[in-house]
């Protein structure tokens, strides 16, 4: 193939990496920024996310549509109460500390995962996509329904900024990342807030999964891959900027994709988590992060 | 401390050895050959602890450490013929440069930001050994030569397939870590590790160098991991990537949070307990993954000092 | 700054902590789950992956097992005495697989250890039973133990390895798909003995490598790679494993459409999953490398219906309690196999007990021939006392309306290379 349809391919490729990779960063980000944990396990919430969405079409027959519809909208609500109470339960009672909060979530991330092998087991499992639709550009066929990823993760966005900005949920978010003491001094339940947080970012996790499974399958392996891309995208982004997440994503996402199509991947892989490791050293608190107060 | 405290804590470290020593004589064959295996992976969680205990550092990448001794040493053996003990000190000097290499640059780091950095390092070590999969087997790893199954020593020739000398090995290694640790923590370093963990600050505005101290403190780790992965290597004749996983950097953790964070004894004492909870648990169930995800949770709602911690705490404050 | 790693101490009790520390210590101490320790058995250890990547094998694997072990104690055991078979989960890790095999040999103390498949584990293990002095059967298609890298304990009489299947595809291959070839291989050592091997017999063909198309195990998209394949390429080859081989699939139909080359596979990569998956609808009229055909054939022998009732399997290949669990047809022969070598050399050897242990390397090194019969449904087999490898017979088929119909079998012969190295001649 030639250079230029072959660069074609790699971004569009690319831009689908970027899109689930933007929506999953996201999730980590906030819970970032709001509560200042870095949650191990929330590569789990996403696998728990593509489960649940197999479950949710294996139930409902019928068109595929319909049951990918309704795993759009189940799934995540279900990794939300998991995260929910995980919060509750595990992460409030550490009062947040940064270093136990890292231990507590690695042992979700062990309970998370090994459940999924007991209730789910050890196979791929596969969900159809809602519909099929073979775009043919002229020098190569690609799947329409990626370009949906695409729109459905602008959409999402689109749907975060707004919450962010524009409604009081978001001003209280806001308000508590900046500076949680005076916000609980303007009688702002700060608990109650990582708690809605923490499953919010769960099920962003939970709704970018729902939405690669009909082209990936799955597996309850699957949810180490995209942890380390949060984190990288996460932290080379900026720790609590959402900008800044969504910028890296993008960056990340078509590089990746660029790359590996030209390179080898596993050496793109080393690159890009050096390049991590290089960002915090200079950069601690991201390229766009915010300082803690 | 006081020296009588001091005095205390050397006779029950002296107690342990001798215990451990003994139990080669006493044990049936299958628990010396586990007993070997948690001895080296001890000495790994020793290595661990002095970051994490010590100075109060939490460093999630440290399989990188205890991967470069068990590469470095196993592929003299495999690729240049060089002889075991030589390729031991090969190892070992290779964990050293690697942990002087990332300790300057991740050190500077804050918390969070520290952990991560080391987590992709690591992450870095176990992609470059699949990339160089060529030289190091990749995934599927590479079993030592028979010639790097035995070495010389004053004459005699030890065979390491031999459960005695692997244990024997394993535990000479584990009481010099083991007196390594005692000397630093009795020592004014020690104190100044003390220091930095309960109060960076205010040490740092005492007049210390408190950079220079963690380095220090990240060298003895980084070498000491380093030490254990070149004895693993060597000693059981087989290198793989599994070994520069996440997994592992993990495991030492769990180790070291469960028998006791900044205590002398409780690295060891974690990985005895959790090895065999592995052991005995995959015999009962195949979620014993999910049996340590919970171990994980209690310890750190209800024991964040570990086991050796909370006895400290509660009843014997002289404990080390 | 904080005083200490974590945050303020914990809310138990004097009382409470020696309770949890009493509940943990008899945990620990209590002996391992008892073992009937009937004098009068015969051990067979068996470190089946049931955790890891290799899950999905492990379970048929012990399924397979337990069937022919149960048929082999109602037959009357091997000379006289029952057969135990102790499972050891290794996580399909090469440290726990290692540290099992030494459990096998020091706790259990196991007269046979059979069973391994992923050939990572495989490598680690190995040298150690050697050590142990352990007789070691693996049922693995690794070329590790023909190609000399293992020792004179470890054995593979259940099933052929790859080296064998890649050679005699080839002049089925290079006569009725084409010449020109691209592999799409993952990139670690499985995928690079297909790369190898396969290389090797198409050039002995008279065909070329178009281009060789290295995928990392872990890679979830591939719409990447396939502009890579040449346009004037005959036939691709792949070997893809792992949970993305639906994907891999969808986009390769996504990719070509209805001009597509030949394409050729082997089963591993569709090993427990369902043909009929719509993903996978691309496939039909493309062929696979089959050690046993999944799907009952026309002309199937008494020998196969045999096996499928015994384990538990349907005329498509899935479990008869549930039709969406579809087994590891081509792989799990193996372990059934083997049970039987190992019953039919410790007759020759009057195996008794581990004393006789040189008598059944012995006896194994001295078999043959295997006839396809109840204890070899995969079919004919002749092995190699030297290299301790088997050799059979290897089944083309084609995907057909969901389904894959054998097309062609090799012979034997057709999977045979020279001898790589001489067991025998080392010591015991």
């Amino acid at each position: 193939m030639a250079f230029g349809p072959y660069l074609f391919l790699a971004i569009l490729e690319g831009l689908v990496q970027a899109s689930v990779l933007t929506v999953t960063a996201v999730g980590l980000s906030l819970v970032f920024g709001v509560m200042r944990v870095v949650n191990v396990a929330h590569g789990e919430f996403y696998m728990l996310g593509a489960v649940f969405a197999w479950f949710v079409t294996s139930f409902i027959t019928g068109h595929p549509a319909l049951g990918f519809i309704a795993a759009l909208v189940i799934s995540p609500l279900i990794v939300g109460a998991i995260a929910f109470a995980s919060e509750r339960l595990v992460l409030k009672r550490l009062n947040y500390d940064p270093e136990a909060t890292i231990v507590a979530t690695i042992g979700l991330l062990y309970i998370f995962q090994q459940s999924a092998l007991i209730f789910f087991g050890p196979n791929a499992q596969a969900v159809e996509p809602p519909f099929y639709w073979r775009i043919r550009f002229p020098w190569f066929g690609y799947d329409g329904y990626k370009l949906f990823i695409i729109a459905a993760a602008i959409v999402l966005m689109g749907v975060v900024w707004y919450l962010m900005k524009h409604t009081k949920a978001g001003l209280v978010m806001r308000a508590t990342q900046l500076d949680r003491e005076t916000a609980q001094a303007f009688g702002i339940n700060v608990d109650n807030v990582s708690a809605y947080v923490f499953a919010l970012g769960a099920m962003l996790a939970a709704v970018a999964a729902v939405l690669v499974v009909p082209i990936q399958q799955a597996h309850y392996l699957m949810g180490l891959d995209p942890l380390l891309l949060s984190f990288i995208v996460v932290i080379i982004g900026g720790l609590g900027s959402i900008q800044g997440t969504i910028i890296a994503a993008i960056i990340i996402g078509l590089s990746d994709g660029i790359l590996s199509v030209f390179f080898s991947p596993t050496l793109a892989k080393m690159v890009s988590t050096l390049l991590v490791a290089f960002v915090l050293i200079f950069r601690p608190n991201g390229l766009f992060g915010k300082a803690e107060r | 401390m006081s020296a009588n405290h001091i005095g205390r804590n050397l006779i029950l470290l002296a107690v342990v050895l001798a215990i451990a020593f003994v139990m080669q004589f006493v044990l049936p064959t299958y628990y010396v050959l586990t007993i070997t295996r948690m001895m080296v992976l001890a000495v790994f969680a020793v290595g661990y602890n002095m970051l994490l205990g010590y100075v109060g550092l939490l460093s999630l990448g440290h399989a990188i450490f205890f991967a470069a001794g068990l590469y470095f040493a196993g592929l003299a053996t495999y690729h240049l013929g060089i002889s075991v003990p030589v390729a031991f000190l090969i190892g070992i000097a290779a964990a050293f440069l690697l942990a002087l290499a990332i300790g300057v640059v991740a050190l500077p780091t804050m918390r969070v930001s520290f952990m991560i950095v080391t987590l992709m390092f690591a992450q870095v070590g176990f992609l470059t050994t699949l990339y160089f999969a060529e030289y190091t087997g990749g995934q599927d790893g590479l079993s030592l030569p028979h010639a790097a199954r035995q070495f010389d020593f004053f004459g005699t020739t030890f065979s390491l397939a031999n459960e005695q000398v692997r244990f024997n090995l394993a535990f000479g290694l584990l009481a010099i870590a083991l007196g390594v640790s005692f000397l630093v923590l009795t020592s004014r370093r020690g104190r100044i590790f003390a220091a930095i963990r309960e109060n960076e600050g205010r040490t740092e505005m005492l007049g210390f160098n408190v950079f220079a101290s963690k380095l220090e403190a990240f060298l003895y780790s980084g070498t000491i991991a380093g030490a254990a992965g070149a004895a693993y290597g060597l000693l059981f004749g087989y290198v793989g990537s599994t070994f520069a996983s996440i997994q592992y950097s993990i495991e030492v953790l769990l180790f070291t949070l469960l028998g006791g964070a900044g205590t002398l004894l409780g690295p060891l004492l974690g990985v005895l307990l959790m090895t065999t909870l592995i052991d005995r648990l995959s015999e009962l169930t195949t979620a014993y993954l999910l049996v340590i995800g919970v171990v994980l949770i209690v310890l750190v709602l209800w024991f964040p000092k570990g086991i050796l911690g909370t006895i400290r705490e509660r009843w014997l404050p002289w404990l080390m | 700054m904080t005083k200490s790693i974590f945050s303020e101490g914990s809310i138990i009790t004097r009382r409470t902590a020696l309770k949890g520390f009493a509940a943990g210590a008899s945990l620990l101490a209590s002996p391992h789950v008892p073992r009937a320790q009937t004098g009068g058995t015969i051990k067979l250890g068996a470190p089946f992956h049931r955790t890891g990547i290799g899950a999905s094998y492990g379970r048929w694997y012990e399924r397979t097992a337990q069937a022919a072990v149960k048929l082999i104690n109602e037959g009357g055991g091997i000379n006289g005495k029952m057969i135990e078979m102790i499972v050891e989960d290794d996580g399909t890790d090469p440290k726990r697989g290692t540290e099992v095999i030494e459990k096998f040999a020091t706790e259990h103390k196991v007269d046979v250890v059979f069973g391994h498949l992923f050939s990572h584990v495989v490598a680690a293990a190995g040298p150690r039973a050697g050590e142990l002095k352990l007789p070691y059967l693996v049922c693995s298609e690794g070329h590790q133990l023909a190609g000399g890298g293992l020792n004179r304990y470890t054995f593979q009489p259940g099933i052929t390895d790859v080296k064998s299947q890649v050679a005699s595809m080839a002049p089925w291959i290079s006569k009725n798909l084409g010449k020109k070839v691209t592999m799409l291989f993952p990139d670690y050592a499985f995928g690079h003995n297909h790369r190898d091997y396969f290389s090797e017999a198409i050039k002995a063909q008279g065909g070329e490598i178009s281009a060789l198309i290295p995928i990392p195990p872990t890679e979830s998209s591939f719409t990447r790679y396939f502009p890579q394949i040449p346009s004037d390429t005959e036939v691709i080859y792949h070997v893809m494993v792992g949970p993305a081989v639906l994907t891999f699939v969808k986009e390769l139909g996504d990719h070509f459409g209805s001009t597509r080359p030949q394409i050729f596979g082997f089963i591993d990569s569709l090993e427990a999953v369902d043909l009929a998956t719509p993903q996978l609808e691309y496939l039909d009229g493309t062929y696979f490398w089959e050690a046993a055909p999944r799907y009952a054939q026309k002309d199937q022998t008494e020998f196969d219906k045999f096996f499928r009732e015994k384990v538990g399997v349907d005329a498509n290949g899935a479990s008869t309690s549930d039709p969406k669990d579809v087994s590891t047809y081509s792989h799990m022969f193996s372990v059934w196999e083997t049970l039987f070598v190992i019953k039919q050399a410790m007759e020759m050897a009057k195996y008794e007990g581990p004393d006789q242990k040189k008598d059944f390397i012995l006896a194994l090194e001295s078999l043959d021939k295997f006839s396809a019969s109840n204890e070899h449904p995969q079919g004919d087999k002749v092995f190699n006392g030297k290299t301790h490898q088997v050799f059979g017979k290897q089944n083309i088929s084609k995907v057909e309306g969901g389904k894959l119909n054998v097309v062609h079998t090799t012979s034997i012969e057709d999977g045979m290379y020279e001898p790589e190295v001489d067991y025998t001649k080392m010591e015991l």
